[in-house]
């Protein structure tokens, strides 16, 4: 069913009686043409685009849990295209524009909020790679500006700007950029998915691959054997679990990443702000809540929960650069497993199996990524070639040394 | 998270630096043949096991040890503790 | 003002009254009160609004699972938002202001929302806000916005201190209730390191809340004497007024000790300690946490949950109602009527859905079986309830008991998932405890006081033994096993009014089934799409019922429809606690150059280099800029000589028998036949082929090399050296020690810096041929002083730079000033030395960012292929040898009188700045006293060929747009005459 006005006044005005589930809950068919595995933000969106803009037909979107249980449901819901690599920013910047029309697209509101991220820089070094890194978002069709101090102080006078271990030099700031309702935007494209006729099955583990000389025909899953053209593999975090029974192994670690959030506060903070000299970011949610992080624990995990010194110091971060927040509490920490690439970079790109395509290694990038990717994904798998702007997040990168490593920090995937 | 260092006890693992697969240990050899395929493989592809996993750490705010440390990733229960170095030799890096 | 509410007894200390204040309204409570026991005493009812729907809300629990009596505790600097009423230990002058209220409390203009309730249901916000387009952005969340969220911070620095400490123990407790008391004094006497914890200010648990008979004296007694024993023992700690708030892995619990928030003022001490407790064993004894019933209207100022009720009454002396009706599901709530009614307190009537007969004899109160409360009115405050019988009660206060939750939190933080538990009607802990871990009592379904003394007994004797210590003899204490039964009843339902179920959050049981009917039907997805049980209670109260309504709803149990996962904390835990004292000048550790104390008697300019605070320039009297500094700095080595600390580059000592073959390894240009008394400049790569590092290396004898990296990369040099040498050549005869504090190290550039270290270096032939370029030597300095000399350039100078243990550096540059003085010799600081190296073309981080190849700075001639080096097999892949690569040049500014920026990229003439037309970047730029212009280095695609070009340096941040000629990196001196000079 559509959302308009009328339609929340007439289920107001009838005891909200009315409304249909939001997706079907089909049993699978024996065959598909698409075969979508893993239901999060990526694999719906793949869904999605690959139905309404490609015109792909029987699609199905296997998900092992509930839809939106991966990484979609767990993260700090920051949308920016920030980014300085070229292999990189024209990705984000299409992804970005794509969120600037997904209600619209959608008929959802997943609450994309355009109220900017700032990146604070504390050296001359620092403030000279961000104009580096401004000058290709603007090349790339992207907002971007660099801030003095003076002007940080005028947009956010609650930085410590008194007595900060490292002063506040600069910063480089993009207005559109944001936070999304990240469960909001799963939902919004399982159900358009769905309305294109896309199968959305949950409790669907895929448990192998059905392979015949050298091709994918299918998937093994926990409701039975389904036969598919070609076979999408969208599961970051358990992107090697899942490709080790295709028997590939991938330039990939999985890693966990922390986040917290805080109790819901009266409007704080403008937007994101992310501290350049501590592993410290933060938003302000809708709800009120302080959403914020650092870095990886720093050791391999499956874990999806992590441990007190990387808690610790993201907090230390947080108050220095911002110490008012010392009497707002936290009130919940979880882990995300992340698929950790080794340059940092995700992959959306063929396999060397006829049949079997993949999408992972977002890092903890993946989110803001999340139109992109499903855009790319669906273009991949209905052209069987690379969208332009993913056509350097290819597997075979590191034979040929195309590395897209924006860190700088190389074959070390718990730095980037 | 707590290492028992095999030569200093039980230390928090705070004091010690990540670095990833033991297998970094098994460094192929740069004038082999198949050197460049070799050295891709080596450095870039992982099994990332959801279970048992032999690691290397190094203690950094330590006595600078390289440890390999066997932990799964699923509980980060640790099972046992190692010098790289016995490792290293065990795995055929004398000279 | 009288406290109307308060009656005979309870713990609080009527000889000691406290005056404070709620919205600015003077109040006076007892010593031993909460906040909330307080308010409920002078009758404050209505204390706060909802969330959602702004809704009168009053106080609900007497713990820290309170939903709705959250305040904005103290004032200015100190304001403390969304405080529970319920844990504030009242002190004097203690304020308190009620939040999410748009005007008075009493009238909130924002309640409108209440009465817009049947189009703001579960998800509203996800269909809506969309039409049109921009009006979302510009009006519908600001609205959204403002008015969400709770309490406001001030945007004042929190001006109070945290404390971070560590604490080893046998055994941690978790709650001091009965189960957790009963433990402590098993282990204790065993002799286990004991700690014992309990979020309350006083020991007890709920032995301080209801009456009971231990041992045969009082529960209230049997908590003192208990406390008397643990007092005395000396291995064992109590830690009131802290919570263990998570479980972390291998017996690493984070602890909170609320230290001074009970006090008016911390005094400068410390308000809060965060504790890391490293336990050999944990025990979990942290009781259980009574849940509501949700039924129409339930969420009326005076709908409490029955156990407080008592509590307050028990506890603080408090009576929150003059009439009041109990509604209960299970036989805690009777208790609570034989409770009440033995304080004199009127209870009117126990409502019980049972179909049984009265689970206790109260004389004089109506006992309704089979009936539940299916209305309620009294907009601020409750003053009837309907029962499905048709009766109407006149009742100021409604007791509610939907039974108990154990609260399993702790056990389940690394992800383990409780089982359901039919005869107790909750979770209890599965069997997936984490590693070292063990439950007791009421959290693990033993709801009973008896049970759950014996069961702490039971369970610390066991521990102990595991420990290998002996268990006492002592026997567990005795009490009884009161009634608990309970009726699986969640829900009035079949009524057309909202039932709350999460209570701040205003989620009702029609969310959660409008949340079924559209298809969010697994338990995350109705935590998420209704928002139940994320409000700053974390659903202690409410999850279960919400969890009960939606299996009902779909038609499946309650273990079929699972739980959402337990997140730490248990409760919330401040910010500024988790951030201790590393704020501030104490993020990071400072570190200061053995010449810091001089160059600051010179009056320098420092910058934050990593931890690093360096010079930057030297201002002298007369200079208007820095740049004037720095010009002058320049100018005056390049003519005479100056010099500069260096001390902070990385310094790594190398010896043995190997060390040679060693450093071939690890760097990519040859190294092994580097003769003893010279220095080589060393490319260092990642094994990816990136350069990383670079820096010089001198042969001081055979087996002893002392390497130097950039000030960067000290540390991560080192450690990948110390990775090479145990993991890559385990039997390789080096090693390695950072020697970055232990020696002073000074560059001493220009063309007589040769003069000036002859006056300081003893005997040693320092003519060109006696010390040539790229010599290097142990020395004595200053007639005796140990040191080293080596001669290097990093300016393009004739240079040497000169080291002494780190205690003499102070006293060198000194001496090397004094030395220097007939020629003028100048202090320089960073940014000159910066200027100097890009004059010269040496590259820098700024260059080798990580990113870049031996290929891209033009020193592929470095990676030899003679010899397997780390990074020399994938430095060559193909893209990164390609001919469209980026390549190090040097950029001029066609007019002299424009300027350059850093972070500017390259473009065609006549090209729009896309990323198809970028061909490269600017690293590094300075204004060159030299070239008397600015110059600067960058990468630029296939650049080593296109000198002489024209192109443009574009930097649209910075809105600048300039001509500039590509030259060669090596700008000053490319012959390099003068440093060898």
């Amino acid at each position: 069913m559509r959302y308009s006005a009328f339609g929340i006044l007439k289920q107001g005005l009838t005891g909200n009686k009315g409304w249909k589930p939001v997706w079907r809950e089909p049993e699978p068919k024996k065959s598909y043409d698409y075969i979508i595995v893993g239901g999060g933000g990526h694999g719906l969106a793949t869904a999605h685009y690959l139905a309404k803009v490609y015109g792909g037909k029987n699609i199905a979107v296997l998900e092992k849990g509930w839809i939106g249980s991966g990484n979609i449901g767990r993260n700090t819901t920051i949308v920016r295209s920030n980014y300085g690599l070229e292999g990189n920013q024209p990705f984000y910047e299409m992804s970005l524009k794509l969120w600037e029309g997904l209600e619209q697209d959608l008929n959802y509101n997943a609450m994309m909020s355009q109220r900017g991220i700032l990146n604070l820089a504390h050296s001359d070094g620092q403030r000279d790679a961000y104009a580096k890194r401004g000058n290709a978002m603007l090349m790339s069709g992207a907002d971007a500006e660099l801030l003095d101090r003076a002007a940080i102080q005028k947009m956010c006078p609650f930085l410590n700007f008194d007595n900060e271990r490292f002063p506040i030099k600069a910063g480089l700031l993009q207005r559109r950029a944001g936070t999304a309702r990240h469960d909001a935007v799963a939902w919004g494209y399982a159900r358009s998915a769905d309305l294109h006729g896309v199968d959305i099955i949950q409790n669907c583990e895929v448990t192998g691959f059905q392979m015949k000389n050298g091709k994918c025909l299918g998937v093994q899953t926990s409701k039975g054997m389904i036969k598919a053209k070609k076979t999408a593999v969208c599961v970051a975090g358990a992107s090697s679990r899942v490709m080790e029974k295709a028997g590939m192994r991938l330039p990939i670690e999985s890693h966990v990443l922390q986040a917290f959030v805080s109790e819901g506060l009266k409007p704080t903070i403008p937007g994101v702000i992310t501290y350049g000299a501590g592993h410290f970011y933060v938003s302000q949610s809708d709800k009120g809540g302080l959403v914020f992080g650092g870095d990886l624990d720093g050791y391999n995990s499956y874990a999806q929960r992590g441990n007190l010194p990387v808690v610790e110091d993201v907090c230390s971060g947080g108050m220095s650069i911002m110490p008012m927040i010392g009497r707002a509490r936290l009130l919940r920490m979880w882990g995300g497993v992340m698929d950790m690439s080794m340059d940092g970079s995700p992959f959306i790109d063929k396999t060397g199996i006829e049949g079997l395509y993949f999408n992972g290694g977002w890092c903890y990038g993946g989110f803001k990524a999340t139109p992109a990717s499903g855009y790319c994904y669906a273009h991949l798998l209905a052209t069987d070639t690379s969208h332009e702007n993913a056509s350097q997040m290819r597997l075979d990168r590191f034979i040929r040394g195309n590395m897209i490593d924006e860190k700088g920090v190389g074959a070390q995937p718990n730095l980037h | 998270m707590i290492i028992n260092h095999p030569l200093l006890g039980p230390r928090d693992a705070n004091e010690f630096i990540h670095l990833g697969d033991e297998s970094m240990i098994d460094r192929p050899d740069g004038m082999g043949e198949h050197a460049a395929k070799n050295f891709h493989e080596y450095l870039y592809l992982r099994d990332n096991p959801a279970g048992k996993y032999r690691e290397l750490w190094y203690h950094e705010a330590g006595d600078r040890s390289w440890l390999v440390v066997t932990r799964d990733t699923v509980t980060h229960e640790i099972f046992n503790v190692e010098l790289a170095r016995d490792v290293a030799r065990s795995r055929g890096r004398s000279k | 003002m009288k406290q109307a509410h308060r009656i005979n007894g309870g713990l609080v200390n009527k000889s000691k009254p406290i005056k404070f204040t709620f919205n600015n309204k003077q109040m006076t409570g007892y010593e031993g009160d909460t906040l909330a026991s307080a308010l409920l005493a002078n009758g404050q009812r209505l204390v706060g609004r909802s969330f959602k729907y702004h809704r009168p809300r009053g106080i609900f629990s007497s713990g820290s699972e309170e939903p709705n009596a959250l305040v904005q505790l103290r004032s200015g600097a100190h304001q403390e938002p969304n405080t529970r009423a319920t844990v504030v230990e009242l002190f004097d002058g203690l304020t308190s202001e009620s939040q999410n209220h748009r005007g008075s409390l009493d009238f909130d203009i924002m309640s409108v929302t209440d009465l817009l309730s049947p189009f703001l249901g579960a998800g509203f916000y996800y269909k809506t806000f969309m039409w049109p387009k921009a009006f979302w952005e510009k009006i519908y969340e600001p609205i959204i916005r403002s008015s969400a969220g709770l309490g406001s911070l001030s945007k004042l620095e929190d001006p109070d201190k945290y404390d971070k400490g560590f604490l080893h123990c046998d055994l941690l407790i978790a709650g001091a209730g009965p189960s957790g008391l009963t433990a402590a004094l098993a282990a204790g006497r065993a002799g286990a390191r004991v700690i014992i914890a309990d979020e309350d200010f006083l020991l007890g648990g709920r032995l301080l809340e209801e009456e009971h008979t231990v041992s045969g004296i009082s529960g209230q007694d049997w908590v003192q004497k208990s406390k008397d024993e643990l007092d005395a023992m000396p291995n064992v700690r109590i830690l009131t007024r802290t919570t263990v708030y998570g479980s972390y892995d291998h017996g690493i619990y984070g602890a909170l000790e609320r230290k001074t928030d009970h006090l008016a003022d911390s005094g400068n001490k410390p308000r809060q300690v965060l504790w890391r407790i490293y336990s050999k064993r944990a025990m979990i004894c942290g009781g259980a946490t009574e849940r509501s019933i949700a039924f129409p209207n339930n969420d009326r100022p005076g709908i409490m949950l029955a156990g407080s009720v008592r509590a307050y009454a028990t506890r603080y002396g408090v009576a929150a109602g003059t009439n009041i009706a109990i509604f209960t599901n299970n036989d805690s709530g009777w208790q609570t009527a034989v409770e009440l009614v033995s304080k004199g307190i009127n209870v009117t009537a126990v409502i019980d859905p049972r179909d049984t007969a009265p689970r206790a004899h109260i004389p004089g109160v109506a006992m309704i079986m089979g009936a539940s409360v299916c209305d309620t009115q009294g907009r601020k405050g409750l003053n009837r309830i309907t029962l499905t019988n048709g009766q109407v009660l006149n009742v100021d206060c409604l007791a509610v008991s939907g039974g108990w939750s154990p609260n399993v939190h702790l056990t389940c933080h690394q992800r383990g998932r409780p089982i359901w538990n039919d005869e107790i009607a909750g979770f209890v802990p599965g069997g997936n405890l984490p590693v070292g871990q063990s439950i007791a009592g009421a959290s693990n379904g033993e709801m009973t006081l008896g049970a759950a003394i014996k069961s702490g007994h039971k369970t610390a004797n066991a521990i102990v033994k595991e420990l290998g210590l002996s268990p006492s003899r002592s026997q567990a204490p005795k009490a009884e096993d009161e009634g608990f039964a309970i009726m699986q009843y969640w829900h009035v339902a079949g009524y057309k009014q909202r039932a709350w179920i999460d209570l701040q959050n205003d989620v009702t049981s029609k969310d959660v089934k409008q949340s079924q009917a559209e298809g969010f039907k697994s338990v995350e997805h109705l935590k998420r799409y209704t928002t139940l049980g994320m409000a700053t209670d974390q659903g202690k109260t409410s999850n279960i019922l919400g969890l009960a309504v939606m299996a009902e709803a779909t038609g499946k149990t309650i273990p079929e429809t699972g739980t959402t996962i337990f997140r730490p904390p248990y409760s919330p835990v401040a910010i500024g606690a988790f951030g201790g004292r590393e704020r501030g000048q104490h993020f990071h550790p400072t570190r200061l150059t053995p010449s810091h104390n001089w160059a600051d008697e010179q009056g320098a300019e420092f910058v934050e280099v990593g931890n690093w605070m360096r010079a930057q320039w030297f201002p002298k009297s007369g200079d208007k800029t820095w740049r004037d500094s720095v010009d002058r700095e320049v100018k005056k080595t390049r003519k005479s000589v100056g010099v500069c600390d260096v001390s902070t580059l990385g310094k790594i000592d190398i010896k043995g028998k190997d060390a040679a073959e060693f450093l071939n390894k690890i760097y990519s240009n040859p190294f092994a036949k580097v003769p003893v008394g010279r220095v080589r400049y060393g490319l260092m790569l990642r094994e990816d082929g990136i350069c990383y590092d670079d820096g010089t290396t001198a042969r001081l004898a055979e087996h002893h090399f002392v390497m130097t990296t950039t000030t960067a990369n000290a540390v991560l040099v080192y450690r990948n050296m110390e990775f090479a040498r145990q993991c890559l050549f385990p039997d390789l005869d080096v090693h390695l020690i950072s020697t970055t504090d232990q020696w002073a190290q000074f560059a001493i550039a220009g063309p007589n810096s040769r003069a000036v270290l002859s006056k300081i270096i003893d005997k040693v032939d320092m003519s060109n041929d006696g010390f040539p370029f790229m010599a290097c030597s142990d020395v004595t300095v200053c007639g005796g002083t140990p040191g080293r000399l080596f001669r290097i350039s990093f300016s393009g100078e004739l240079a040497y730079e000169v080291a002494v243990p780190a205690r003499y550096g102070d006293a060198l540059i000194r001496e090397i000033m004094a030395a220097g003085e007939e020629f003028d010799i100048t202090p320089y600081g960073t940014e000159a030395l910066g200027v100097m190296r890009i004059e010269k073309g040496h590259v820098t981080g700024a260059e080798l960012n990580g990113q870049m190849t031996a290929f891209n700075v033009n020193m592929n001639n470095m990676v030899s292929v003679k010899k397997d080096s780390i990074g020399s097999v994938l430095s060559r892949r193909e893209v990164m040898v390609a001919d469209n690569q980026v390549r190090l040049v040097g950029v001029k500014t066609v007019e002299k009188t424009d300027s350059l920026s850093s972070g500017a990229h390259f473009l065609a003439k006549n090209d729009k700045p896309t990323t198809a037309n970028d061909q490269g970047w600017i690293t590094s730029v300075c204004y060159s006293p030299h070239f008397e212009q600015h110059i600067g280095l960058g990468f630029l695609e296939r650049g080593h060929e296109r000198h002489g070009e024209i192109i443009r340096a574009w930097d649209g941040v910075r809105g600048t747009d300039v001509l500039v000629e590509i030259v060669s990196s090596h700008m000053y001196d490319p012959e390099g005459g003068l440093q060898r000079g």
